[in-house]
């Protein structure tokens, strides 16, 4: 188990810069999520760590001892891939023993180390397979189990779920966040799906662009998005954002929808945008403001109502059971305190 | 069945007869007597098959000065065939993995140049491959038409083996390289054996190509070592005495017979391999 320090870490691909001069700390045991849009750099940061990418600048730390340019077989990592990168003549024991056999391990050892893994990942009744003759879930077991092989001390996670069905990535998230519970190990994961960050992550790191827009335990990322960019990434639906004005006594007032207005903490008059998550939308008589329904998306277990209200397209998530129609002219309220506000033109939290 | 389809098959029946034609006269006029084949009746079914012309083509044919038949070329050339199968393969595939998974500095310079290698006409580099081996003094030799062999072979070999390597997930390589694995272990342990349908159709390629070369094993073999390409032209052009049909017949299609097995047992992996390098990549 290490912890992983990168400083002012730089990476240029054909002549663009990736990442400038990046700093991240990931402490020893940790779950970190990278998340972010595609080609936000998450992936190149992950190849960069592992070794298989080259940087132009700055460090990347193991455990304390400077890696920036040790081969990728020493940096101590195991590695898990997107198309799972199983060696196709292989049988998943050859497979899984392929990195042991090439450090020379000896062969009871090996036989050690495929039943704990085996036995870890109940793959135990695969072990003579090849590749191609299993599922998309079992060939993400086996490269799973690959990787924890080599006991190293940080495993590194590129998109791992995002070639299963929905399903198999439900049973596999779960898997690995229990597997993660059972080590400890270190394990830094890159992700595009915010439900994956969510559930997974004890520290999730945002990114944009090749640079960190924000860093914190998935609670604090969702409920405090430092900035526009974070608050709309996170959460489906997405938060709503309503621009408006502060009046400079603590009341927001909304420009598009007339009578929307509520008491907040920030002083100062200014333009302003509210960030509303549509859990905190709540509709029923006798609320504040009012609008028309204009859509309504039944999900089983609750249902999200478009709201419409002058200009303004507010999502609400409804956990009633009563129905509604577009038309329909509804009351509504805005939690307050779980409100946040942004400054438009930097996009930054208030 | 419909018109349209009856018209297909009449179609395909008359090509298939069409192109079929020279064989069944090579086949036929080789099981004939040469008194039967002085008749002129050159479409007839032998009146008397004997296999007589087949023995004598195989081993008692004149070539030039020596009566041994074309079986002496066969031998030479499945001693140039073998090697420089195995050898241009083994360098297009170690190549085409070089190039396509660890990028030396200038590789797309090297990789074009090769590709260049490709278009230039054979008779033009003979004079000076003539020269240059005469100057390591291999020329006329084994060891000399199968380096002209690998010479000629890897700009496609290369192309082929880089093409179906870039078909295969950059993730597989870097995986290997986390697990340790060095530029030969990669290559002989992961690499190699997941190319094994382009390994099939790399030896078909090389092994009909090699096989029916003329040019570069009249040139470069050295007496010795005449491939059969090459005794199968001075059988049928020795100028002397009578020209014995059948012999010549029965002689043609011994040599062709290798290229022609290869085709018939591998037709499915031909086509499949050639598919696979150009459709990727």
């Amino acid at each position: 188990m290490s912890n992983v320090h990168l400083r002012k870490l730089s990476i240029t691909l054909g002549g663009n810069a990736v990442i400038r001069e990046l700093d991240l700390q990931v402490e020893e045991g940790e779950f970190l999520v990278l998340l972010g849009p595609s080609g936000c750099g998450k992936s190149t940061l992950l190849h960069s760590i592992a070794g298989l990418t080259d940087i132009s600048g700055g460090a990347i730390e193991i455990g304390g001892r400077d890696m920036s340019r040790v081969d990728p077989s020493e940096r101590g990592i195991g590695m898990v891939f997107q198309s799972y990168a199983l060696y196709p003549t292989m049988t998943v024991e050859k497979n899984i023993s392929f990195g042991l056999r090439i450090a020379g391990m000896p062969k009871a050892q090996i036989a050690q180390h495929i039943e704990r893994v085996a036995e870890m990942l109940h793959l135990k009744e695969l072990l003579k397979r090849k590749p191609a003759q299993l599922s998309g879930g079992q060939r993400q077991r086996v490269a799973i189990g690959r990787a924890l092989a080599r006991e190293a001390s940080v495993y590194l996670f590129d998109e791992p779920l995002s070639n299963l069905d929905a399903k198999l990535r439900t049973d596999l998230r779960r898997e690995l966040k229990m597997l993660h519970q059972t080590l400890g190990s270190t394990m830094i994961y890159v992700t595009h799906d915010q439900v994956e960050a969510m559930t997974l992550a004890t520290r999730i790191v945002v990114m944009r662009a090749g640079e960190i827009q924000q860093i914190g335990t998935p609670t604090e990322v969702y409920e405090r998005p430092a900035n526009l960019f974070v608050a709309g990434f996170l959460g489906a639906p997405s938060m709503n954002f309503v621009p408006g004005e502060l009046d400079g006594q603590g009341r927001f007032r909304a420009a598009a929808c007339a009578g929307l207005e509520l008491g907040v903490a920030v002083p100062g008059a200014r333009k302003a945008v509210l960030g509303v998550r549509p859990e905190h939308v709540a509709i029923g008589a006798g609320l504040p403001y009012t609008g028309k329904v204009t859509l309504v998306e039944p999900m089983g277990s609750h249902q999200v109502v478009w709201i419409g209200c002058g200009g303004l397209l507010m999502s609400c998530i409804a956990q009633d059971t009563q129905r509604y129609a577009g038309g329909d002219a509804v009351s509504f309220g805005i939690d307050a305190s779980r409100a946040c506000l942004f400054d438009p033109d930097s996009g930054k939290a208030l | 069945m419909k018109p349209a389809r009856i018209g297909l098959y009449a179609f395909l029946l008359t090509a298939a007869l069409f192109f079929m034609l020279p064989l069944y006269v090579m086949i036929s006029t080789s099981l004939k007597s040469m008194d039967e084949i002085r008749l002129g009746h050159i479409f007839a079914l032998p009146m008397a098959p004997t296999l007589e012309a087949w023995r004598s083509a195989w081993s008692e044919a004149c070539t030039g000065a020596s009566c041994d038949g074309v079986q002496a070329g066969f031998w030479n050339s499945v001693r140039i065939t073998l090697p420089s199968t195995i050898l241009p393969i083994a360098l297009g595939a170690l190549n085409g993995y070089a190039l396509s998974f660890w990028r030396p500095r200038g590789a797309n310079l090297l990789f074009a140049i090769l590709l260049l290698g490709a278009f230039v006409p054979v008779q033009v580099m003979i004079y000076p491959l003539v020269r240059m081996l005469a100057a390591i003094d291999v020329y006329g030799s084994l060891p000399a038409i199968v380096l002209v062999h690998l010479v000629f072979g890897m700009p496609v070999l290369t192309l082929l083996f880089r093409n179906y390597y870039a078909s295969l997930p950059h993730e597989l390589f870097q995986a290997a390289r986390i697990d340790g694995g060095g530029f030969w272990r990669i290559f002989w342990h992961v690499m190699l054996p997941a190319s094994v349908p382009m390994l099939v159709v790399a030896a078909i390629m090389q092994i009909t190509g090699v096989w029916s070369d003329y040019i570069l094993g009249l040139v470069f073999a050295g007496r010795d070592n005449l491939p059969m390409t090459v005794q199968l032209n001075n059988v049928i052009n020795t100028t002397t005495g009578v020209r014995l049909y059948n012999v010549n017949m029965a002689a043609t299609i011994l040599t062709a017979l290798v290229p022609l097995a290869i085709y018939f047992l591998s037709g499915r992996w031909f086509v499949r391999g050639i598919a696979a390098g150009a459709v990727k990549g």
